[in-house]
């Protein structure tokens, strides 16, 4: 049964449309209806609308998991829009035009001008020669063979690939989340790298053009063949508002024999007020799964935004030798919560996980790390190293630590650091009296805290990272 | 250079200067010993800016300008050093890299151009031979996992790299063997000049045979109350702290 959009137009506002068929946004609360509409803007074939509404009934016996260190009210899942076409018509036609809080905000990122005008949405003939720009990158990847769209025009156009694999790593009835993605996502990249291409260049959605909503239930797929390697990059550090608060991604990664992929997150959503209002959710399932041997995964964070963070990227190391990596430092500060951290899950022989978590709490920002380590009992010889670091800035803040370590092979090595550190006043007054402000002096030992994370990332995103984390700090001291 | 008139310091209520005047002049070496609790630390926390201190009266004039009213972090760009008593580690952050920082935020201040990282090291290295320390130092972070004495050694290296107008140092000789107090000496000498500034605050005379004062100042009782030339430091050495309170004391009561 799909919707016919001629009646409904015909019926006005009886269903709560809006006639105009170009902005149409659906009306607010989950049923199956909404899955159907979604199903059918996107022309997507019987056997996808069949797994959605799968992962809806699913989700329908499912109970939203309250088991995490974070304090947040109920959430109406029915009080939601779960799809709103894209706003094309109230584009600014320059920079003046969008808020000049959000244009500093770019300056002091130190954002060259035709990104800002790309990220606040100004038309993009009036930005730069972009099409030249994006044709060259595409004519490379076609080149390599490299694969590299949204998952809609994906599903149009490898439907093969994509029924193989989704729902591989994360299947839909996982978690709370991710049924709920699975029933109403409507945007995400998907990527193919075919056996034996290194993918010629740092793929990231900035150059993903054809990107629809805000990324509310995003659902990303990422497939390395035998011998490939891609290195993804998400997220950017401009801040985004976002009516929606809720936003449910999944990421998929899988990476095939001797295949590589590293997967990194620069998030900064809108974190709120200083009363921690209005802040986006961030309840996010990343996974991947090294079904080779040899494989390797990685993953790198830094999160930054939102009201609440809530995600373990994680590892399924099933290949032997294969190997999984996490680094991610994770700041909260005035109000922000952050339970994150990453699960290892070593089944093939000889495999490894290395775990780097650098949490940094300021103002009233609570930050968790939960990390679990679990070596299967076939999984011989495997090795972890751990190390987990909490700062505080101020009297005011929390970090806390909740590690997970299930052993079933005694060949096994696991290795685990942790500490918390201070900024205390006597380091922030040795850099002043050295010259440097309070800030830059915070600045300067955050960054230092946070070196082993950020030598992970990308050149060009280590950089945004450092302004990043020293714009987020700011207020912090004093 | 500067000029602190019947400065009242109080830290949790508690008096620790109760007017202290002194008149740094460019050129000159100066300084300042005491008993414990006189209030020397105070003095070089008080000059630096540290919020804790409470200036209840009195001010402080440096190169013409009302030095309370400048931040710690623009009291160290308009020239003024204070190599800490007791320097605090850093873990994470690299010697060089807060050095450099400090540098060009320095000279951003004074309308200069920053260094570039090569001019930096350049420079950096020149002055770790002056001062006889090896080339890692740069790497490690700031005092981490460093001596009593080669922390105090550090203090003087940035001294070298952020070449002050007026430099404080605030008890460096102590815990010192004679090794590293003659470096020291010589990292602090080689910088005198008759454009800088020293203010040496010590408990012990035997600094002053390295770096030879032009004046010596007694700070008892939150004031300082007697001055003269080196010779008067081996006055304290042999008779102590005892006769200049009494002095003071008479002082008052005539």
């Amino acid at each position: 049964m799909s919707v016919d959009f001629e009646k409904l137009a015909e019926q006005e506002y009886k269903y709560g449309f809006i006639t105009n068929v170009e902005q149409e946004i659906a009306p607010k609360g989950l049923n199956e209806d909404t899955i159907r509409l979604i199903s059918a803007k996107k022309n997507e074939p019987e056997w996808l609308l069949e797994w959605r509404l799968g992962a809806y009934r699913n989700w329908l016996t499912m109970k939203e998991p309250r088991w995490p260190h974070l304090t947040y009210p109920k959430i109406d899942y029915q009080n939601i829009s779960y799809y709103a076409a894209p706003k094309k018509k109230d584009s600014p036609k320059s920079l003046d035009e969008i808020d000049p809080e959000i244009k500093e905000t770019y300056d002091k990122l130190g954002i060259p001008l035709d990104e800002q005008k790309m990220l606040a949405g100004v038309a993009v003939d009036a930005v730069f020669d972009s099409v030249s720009v994006i044709t060259t990158f595409k004519e490379k990847l076609a080149e390599a063979g490299v694969i590299f769209c949204s998952i809609s025009e994906a599903v149009q156009d490898h439907p093969e690939l994509v029924k193989k694999y989704l729902g591989y790593v994360v299947p839909h009835n996982d978690n709370f989340f991710a049924a709920l993605n699975s029933a109403v996502f409507t945007d995400g990249s998907f990527v193919y790298v075919p056996k034996g291409v290194r993918c010629p260049m740092e793929l990231s959605t900035y150059f993903r053009i054809n990107a629809e909503s805000t990324g509310q239930f995003e659902r990303t797929l990422i497939i390395a063949e035998e011998g490939s390697y891609v290195s993804y990059l998400e997220g950017c550090t401009a801040p985004k508002r976002d009516e929606n608060q809720l936003h449910a991604a999944v990421v998929e990664l899988i990476a095939h024999k001797d295949a590589t992929i590293k997967y990194s997150t620069i998030q900064n959503w809108y974190p709120g007020n200083a009363e921690g209002e209005g802040g986006i959710y961030n309840f996010v399932t990343k996974r991947g799964r090294c079904v080779g041997r040899n494989s390797h995964i990685s993953w790198t964070q830094v999160e930054t935004g939102s009201a609440i963070t809530w995600k373990y990227p994680s590892c399924i190391l099933e290949g032997d030798n294969s190997v999984g990596e996490f680094y991610s430092v994770a700041l909260t500060n005035r109000r922000q919560q952050a339970d994150t951290g990453t699960k290892m899950i070593h089944i093939g022989k000889n495999t490894k996980s290395t775990i780097v978590s650098k949490g940094i709490s300021a103002g009233h920002g609570q930050n968790t790390y939960r990390g679990l380590v679990q070596i299967g009992k076939n999984a011989t010889g495997s090795r972890n190293y751990t190390q987990c670091d909490s700062m505080l800035i101020g009297d005011k803040c929390g970090a806390h630590t909740f590690p997970y370590i299930e052993v079933k092979n005694s060949t096994a090595q696991m290795e685990h650091e942790a500490s918390t550190s201070k900024i205390g006043e006597d380091q922030i007054f040795y850099c002043q009296q050295r010259g440097l402000s309070a800030e830059d002096a915070v600045s300067l030992i955050v960054n230092g805290f946070c070196k082993e994370v950020f030598r992970e990332l990308p050149f060009e995103f280590a950089v945004e990272a450092e302004k990043l984390l020293s714009v987020s700090l700011e207020g912090s001291v004093g | 250079m500067l000029e602190i008139r019947n400065l009242h310091v109080s830290v949790a209520d508690q008096e620790i200067l109760k007017g202290l005047d002194l008149k740094v002049n460019a050129g000159e070496v100066h300084s300042i010993m005491g008993p414990n609790g006189s209030g020397k630390s105070t003095l070089a926390q008080v000059l630096a800016g540290r919020e804790s201190f409470e200036v209840t009266e009195g001010e402080i004039i440096f190169e013409g300008k009302d030095l309370l009213e400048l931040s710690p972090e623009d009291r160290a760009r308009e020239g003024i050093f204070m190599a800490f008593q007791y320097p605090v580690e850093i873990p994470g952050v690299a010697n060089t890299y807060l050095l450099r920082e400090a540098l060009n935020s320095i000279r951003k201040y004074r309308g200069e151009e920053p260094l570039k990282h090569v001019e930096f090291a350049k420079f950096a290295k020149e002055k770790m031979a002056l001062m006889g320390m090896a080339d890692t130092l740069l790497k490690r972070s700031v005092n981490e996992g460093f001596s009593g004495g080669e922390k105090k050694k550090n203090e003087i290296f940035q001294m070298q790299i952020l070449e002050p107008r007026l430099a404080i140092l605030d008890e460096t000789d102590s815990g010192l063997d004679i090794d590293a107090l003659k470096v020291v000496a010589e990292g602090v000498n080689s910088l005198r000049s008759p454009e800088r500034a020293f203010v040496l605050i010590t408990h012990y005379q035997r600094l002053l045979n390295y770096i030879v004062p032009d004046y010596v100042h007694v700070l008892v009782n939150g004031r300082i109350e007697k001055s003269g030339g080196k010779e008067l430091a081996l006055e304290l050495e042999e008779k102590g702290y005892g006769w200049v309170e009494e002095e003071a004391k008479k002082a008052v009561n005539d």
